[in-house]
C-alpha cells in the first residue's frame, strides 16, 4: 500500500509538472465515485446512516459540529428523512437519537449547570467546554470543528476519505515526532523532518490526529462490511451532507431553473432574428 | 437626453403627467426610441448584462443584511444559517457570491470591448472615466463583501489589504490604525466594513445613473468606430437592442446559473470556510481571482511602498489613458499594427493574473535556472510578472502615445453603413426597398 | 417610433409574414421573462418567514410549585409572555358566575382551563387589541388590565370592557404531571 501510494504520488508529480518537484511532493490524493458526484447526483441515504454512526461513535469524542442540530438528521436528504413526518422535529426516530445524547443546559430553577437529553432542537453538543480544554486534552492540537470541513478542504470528502485510509508506517530517514503520526494525504512539507535524498522527499505530512478508524470498529446496522475503507467512505459523505445538506435542493432548483433558462434563451434567439430580419448591419 | 424628443402622450393621464413630471417621456427618450448604431456586435451586450448584475447584487444583498450578523462571535454562524436554515438562504448566498464574480467577469469584457474599439475616445472621456470609477467602487465594494463572512480568507485577506496603507510614508500607520478602529483587523473593522458594503452599492448605482447619461450625450460608439452621420445609420434601442441584449443576457444566465447551482464554492476558496483565527495565517493566501493580476503587479516589486504605488498606479493609468492615445483612428479593426500590441495586452492581463494566483518563487518551467537577477530567480513566477507588469504600462505610456503618430491606419470608412451596404451577402432586399431611408 | 427608424424596416410588425407565429415568438419571449422574474420573487419573499431554526424552537416546561395560590407568573415563551396564574377558589366562582353575561367573545370557564384543573389558567400574556401587555390584578373585574388602550379582562382572562376583541388566547399545553406543564 505505501509502495503503492508512493508510486502514485510519483506518477502524479511526473504529470502535474515540475513545480512541485523543486518544493515539495504533493500530498496523495484519491478520488471516490460518491453517489452526490455531478448534476443529478444525490446523498445515499443508507450511506449517511452508516457515515452518522462512525462520526457519532469515533469522531465525536473529539471533533465538535456546532453548526448541526439533531433535527437536520431529519431534514430532507438528511440521513433519517421520513416523509412521515416532514418537520424533522417530530420524526420518532431522530428524537430517539437525540435523547440518548446528553446536552448541557442550565437549571431554569436552581441556575446550576445541568446535564439532560437532547431534543431534535438543540445542537450537537461539543466534547470539550471550550478551546484550551480540547487542547489540554489533545496533546495541544486543536481537533478542528467538523460542521463545514467537507467545504473547508481542498477535495473535500475526497480529502477527507484519503486523510483517513492515508495513515502509514513512516518510512526509514523520516523523523515523526512524539504525538506525530505520519499520513501520506496530509497537507504539509516533510523536507525539514527528512534524512534520505533530497530529491526523494516523502509525500503528506504529519498530524496529531492518531488513526481513527480501524477495521470492525463500528458496527453498521445494515450490515454492509466494516472496514476501513469503508468506514472513511461513509463518514466522509456524512460530512458532504453536513457541510452542504441543502445539495439536492440545490441541483433540482438548478435543473428547473437550467431547462427554463434554455427554452428562454431559445425563445429570445428567434425573437431576435425576427426582429433584426430586415435590417443589414 | 440628447436631440429632440419623438414621445407622444397617448391618453389623457400621460399628457397630464408629461407637464408635470415628464418622467414617462425620459424614459421612453432613453430606453425605448434612443437611436443606437445599427452595427453593435455582441461585445456591446455586456452593457446591459451589467446592469442586471448590478441589480442581482443589490437585492441578493439586501436580503442577506436582513440575516447576516456583523460581529466577529457571529458572522460565521450566522452566514451558515443563511446556508442552512433561512428560506431559500442557500440560493440566495449563493447567487450573491458567485455575482461578484460574474459581475467582475462581464465588466473586465466590458473593458476590454472598450480598450479594442477606442470608446474611451474624445467625446467619451468623461464616460470612460466614470466607468474607471465604476470599476474602482466595484473592487472596493468587492474586497469588504470578502471580508464580511468572516473566514480564514477573509480576516486575512483584510489584513493584507489594509496593511498596504501602511507602506505610506508618515501617515501609513495613523491610516491603517484609523481603517481598523483599533489595533489589528477586529470587530469594529467588520462592523464598519458591513455598513460600508451596504452603502457603496448604492453609490455605483450612483455612478451609473451618470454613466448612461454621459452615454446618452455623444451617443454609443460603435465596431467601426466612425460617427453616426445620419439616421440611417441607427436603429431604435427597442426593440432592437432590448431583444439582442436580452438574448445575451439569457446567455450569461445559463453561466451564471451553472457556478450557482452546480459548483458554487469553485471559484471561492475553500480556506474561507475555516472560522477566521488572527493567530495562523493560511499557507497560501490568494485574493478572489478579479483581484489577482494587481496581486502579481504588487508582488513584482521588491520594495513594500513601491509594489503599493505601482498597484494603484495600474488603474490610475486607465483614468489618463484618454490623452495617452493619440490616434485619431478610435476602432482598432483599422489599426493592424496596435491591434497586434491590443492582443498581447489582453495576453500580458492574463498572464498577470495567472502569476498572482502562484507561488512567487515557484519556477515557471521545469527546474529554478539559479540565475538570480534582483534577488528572485528569473525562471520564476515574479519574473514572469515583472515582464507582463512592464508591458502592462508600456502599453499606455509608450505604445498607444508612439503608435498613434507613428502607424499607418488602414483606410476607414466613411459611414456606418458604408460598409454594410458595400458586402452584397449581408443586404436583404427589404433594407434597400423601403423609400424614407435614402432621407 | 417611425421615424427614428432609417436605414431599417421601420415597424416589425409590417412585414407580410405570418403574422401568429411572429407575435407568439415575441409574446412567448416577453413571458418568460416575466415568469422568470416571478419564480425569483418568491424565494426572496420566503426568506422572510420563520427559518427553520426559529420554526424548531423547542417547546417549553414549567413547574407549576413555583406559583403561591394567588399569584402568577410570567414566562417568556415564543418571544412572547405567558401568564401562568393560580387561582382562589373565590376567583373561580367569581369567573363562573359570569359565564352568562354579557360576553363580547363568549365563552365559559370551563373551556379556558383543562378538565379538573380550574385553578391553573395559562393564558398568551398579549393584550388582543394592539399587543401590549396587560398587568395583572387590574381593571374593574379584577383579572387584567391593558395599560395601553384600557382593556378590561376578568379572572377568566375574558375581554369585559375596552377596544380589545377577543379574550386572552389560551396556548397549547399538557400536563405532564399535577405540577408540570408542557406548553406548545
Amino acid at each position: 500500500m505505501l509502495r503503492k501510494g508512493i508510486a502514485l504520488a510519483a506518477l502524479g508529480l511526473a504529470f502535474l509538472g515540475s513545480p512541485a518537484l523543486a518544493a515539495h511532493p504533493k500530498p496523495v490524493e484519491r478520488e471516490v465515485a460518491w453517489s452526490f458526484d455531478g448534476p443529478f447526483g444525490k446523498f445515499d441515504t443508507a450511506q449517511l446512516q452508516r457515515g452518522y454512526k462512525v462520526y457519532r461513535e469515533v469522531c465525536a469524542a473529539c471533533h465538535s459540529m456546532h453548526l448541526l442540530s439533531f433535527r437536520n438528521l431529519g431534514e430532507k436528504g438528511g440521513p433519517f428523512y421520513d416523509p412521515e413526518y416532514k418537520n424533522p422535529n417530530d420524526n420518532p426516530y431522530v428524537k430517539s437519537l437525540a435523547k440518548d445524547i446528553q446536552v448541557p443546559d442550565i437549571d431554569s430553577d436552581t441556575g446550576d449547570a445541568i446535564q439532560r437529553p437532547a431534543t431534535p432542537a438543540d445542537r450537537f453538543p461539543s466534547p470539550f467546554p471550550n478551546e484550551p480544554a480540547a487542547r489540554a486534552s489533545n496533546g495541544g492540537a486543536l481537533p478542528p470543528d467538523l460542521s463545514v470541513i467537507a467545504k473547508a478542504r481542498e477535495g473535500g470528502p475526497n480529502y477527507i476519505y484519503a486523510l483517513m485510509t492515508g495513515y502509514r508506517n513512516p518510512p526509514a530517514g523520516l523523523t515523526v515526532g512524539v504525538g506525530q503520526h505520519y499520513n501520506v494525504s496530509m497537507t504539509g512539507d516533510l523536507t525539514s523532518a527528512w534524512k534520505g535524498d533530497h530529491h526523494k522527499v516523502p509525500p503528506g505530512g504529519v498530524v496529531a490526529m492518531p488513526p481513527p478508524l480501524a477495521d470492525g470498529k463500528v458496527t453498521f446496522d445494515d450490515g454492509s462490511p466494516s472496514t476501513v475503507d469503508q468506514q472513511a467512505k461513509d463518514v466522509a459523505a456524512f460530512l458532504y451532507w453536513a457541510a452542504e445538506p441543502k445539495m439536492m435542493e440545490r441541483k433540482q432548483f438548478g435543473l428547473g431553473a437550467m431547462i427554463y433558462l434554455l427554452i428562454f434563451t431559445v425563445l429570445l434567439y428567434f425573437s431576435y432574428r425576427r426582429i433584426w430580419r430586415n435590417v443589414a448591419h | 437626453m440628447s436631440g429632440h424628443s419623438t414621445y407622444e402622450p397617448k391618453t389623457g393621464i400621460e399628457r397630464w403627467l408629461d407637464t408635470r413630471l415628464p418622467i414617462v417621456r425620459f424614459a421612453y427618450d432613453t430606453a425605448l426610441s434612443f437611436p443606437t448604431p445599427k452595427n453593435l456586435n455582441y461585445w456591446w451586450t455586456f452593457g446591459g448584462i451589467l446592469a442586471l448584475m448590478l441589480g442581482i447584487q443589490l437585492v441578493t444583498g439586501i436580503v442577506l443584511a436582513m440575516h447576516y450578523v456583523p460581529h466577529v462571535d457571529y458572522a460565521f454562524a450566522s452566514v451558515e444559517r443563511i446556508m442552512r436554515d433561512v428560506n431559500y438562504g442557500w440560493l440566495i448566498r449563493y447567487m450573491h457570491a458567485n455575482g461578484a464574480s460574474m459581475f467582475f467577469l462581464a465588466v473586465y469584457i466590458h473593458m476590454i470591448r472598450n480598450l479594442y474599439y477606442g470608446s474611451y475616445k474624445a467625446p467619451r472621456e468623461v464616460l470612460w472615466i466614470l466607468g474607471c470609477l465604476i470599476y474602482l467602487a466595484m473592487m472596493a465594494t468587492a474586497f469588504i463583501g470578502y471580508v464580511l463572512p468572516w473566514g480564514q480568507m477573509s480576516f486575512h485577506g483584510a489584513v493584507v489589504i489594509t496593511n498596504l496603507f501602511g507602506a505610506l510614508p508618515i501617515i501609513g500607520t495613523p491610516i491603517t490604525t484609523w481603517l481598523w478602529g483599533g489595533f489589528a483587523v477586529d470587530n469594529p473593522t467588520l462592523n464598519r466594513f458591513f455598513s460600508l458594503h451596504y452603502l457603496l452599492p448604492f453609490v455605483i448605482a450612483g455612478l451609473v445613473v451618470l454613466h448612461i447619461w454621459a452615454l446618452h450625450v455623444p451617443g454609443n460608439n460603435n465596431p467601426t468606430g466612425v460617427n453616426v452621420k445620419s439616421e440611417n445609420d441607427t436603429v431604435p434601442f427597442h426593440p432592437y437592442y432590448t431583444v439582442k441584449d436580452g438574448f445575451a443576457i439569457a446567455v450569461f444566465l445559463l453561466l451564471y446559473a451553472s457556478f450557482v447551482f452546480y459548483n458554487p464554492n469553485v471559484l471561492g476558496h475553500a480556506d474561507n470556510y475555516i472560522p477566521a483565527n488572527p493567530l495562523v495565517t493560511p499557507a497560501h493566501i490568494v485574493p478572489e481571482w478579479y483581484f489577482l493580476p494587481f496581486y502579481a503587479i504588487l508582488r513584482a516589486v521588491p520594495d513594500k511602498l513601491g509594489g503599493v504605488l505601482l498597484m494603484f498606479g495600474a488603474i490610475a493609468t486607465l483614468f489618463v489613458l484618454p490623452w495617452l492615445d493619440t490616434s485619431k483612428v478610435r476602432s482598432m479593426r483599422y489599426r493592424p499594427t496596435a491591434r497586434l500590441y491590443f492582443f498581447i495586452f489582453v495576453l500580458a492581463a492574463l498572464v498577470l493574473g495567472y502569476c498572482g494566483g502562484q507561488l512567487p518563487d515557484d519556477p515557471v518551467i521545469a527546474q529554478p535556472s539559479g540565475l538570480l537577477l534582483l534577488d528572485a530567480d528569473i525562471n520564476s513566477f515574479v519574473w514572469l510578472s515583472r515582464i507582463a507588469t512592464l508591458y502592462f504600462f508600456a502599453y499606455f505610456w509608450i505604445i498607444l502615445p508612439v503608435l498613434g503618430l507613428t502607424e499607418k491606419p488602414l483606410p476607414v470608412p466613411e459611414s456606418i453603413s458604408e460598409p454594410v451596404l458595400s458586402h452584397p451577402a449581408t443586404t436583404p432586399a427589404g433594407a434597400v426597398a423601403s423609400p424614407e431611408k435614402r432621407g | 417610433m417611425a421615424d427614428t427608424v432609417v436605414g431599417a424596416t421601420p415597424d416589425p410588425h409590417a412585414s407580410g409574414d405570418d403574422p401568429s407565429r411572429r407575435d407568439f415568438i415575441h409574446i412567448a419571449a416577453g413571458a418568460a421573462a416575466v415568469g422568470a422574474a416571478a419564480a425569483l420573487v418568491w424565494p426572496l419573499v420566503d426568506q422572510m418567514n420563520p427559518a427553520s431554526d426559529t420554526l424548531a424552537l423547542a417547546s417549553i416546561e414549567f413547574d407549576l410549585g413555583k406559583v403561591e395560590p394567588g399569584q402568577q407568573v410570567v414566562v417568556k415563551w415564543r418571544g412572547k409572555p405567558l401568564f401562568v396564574r393560580n387561582r382562589m377558589p373565590e376567583q373561580i366562582a367569581a369567573a363562573v358566575k359570569d359565564d352568562h353575561a354579557d360576553l363580547r367573545d363568549p365563552a365559559t370557564d370551563e373551556s379556558r382551563h383543562k378538565p379538573g384543573k380550574p385553578e391553573w389558567l395559562v393564558l398568551i400574556g398579549t393584550c388582543t387589541h394592539l399587543g401590549c401587555v396587560p398587568t395583572v390584578g387590574g381593571g374593574d373585574y379584577g383579572g387584567w388590565f391593558c395599560p395601553c388602550h384600557g382593556s378590561h379582562y376578568d379572572l377568566s382572562g375574558r375581554i369585559r370592557k375596552g377596544p380589545a376583541p377577543k379574550n386572552l388566547v389560551v396556548p397549547d399545553y399538557a400536563f405532564l404531571s399535577d405540577t408540570k406543564i408542557k406548553v406548545g
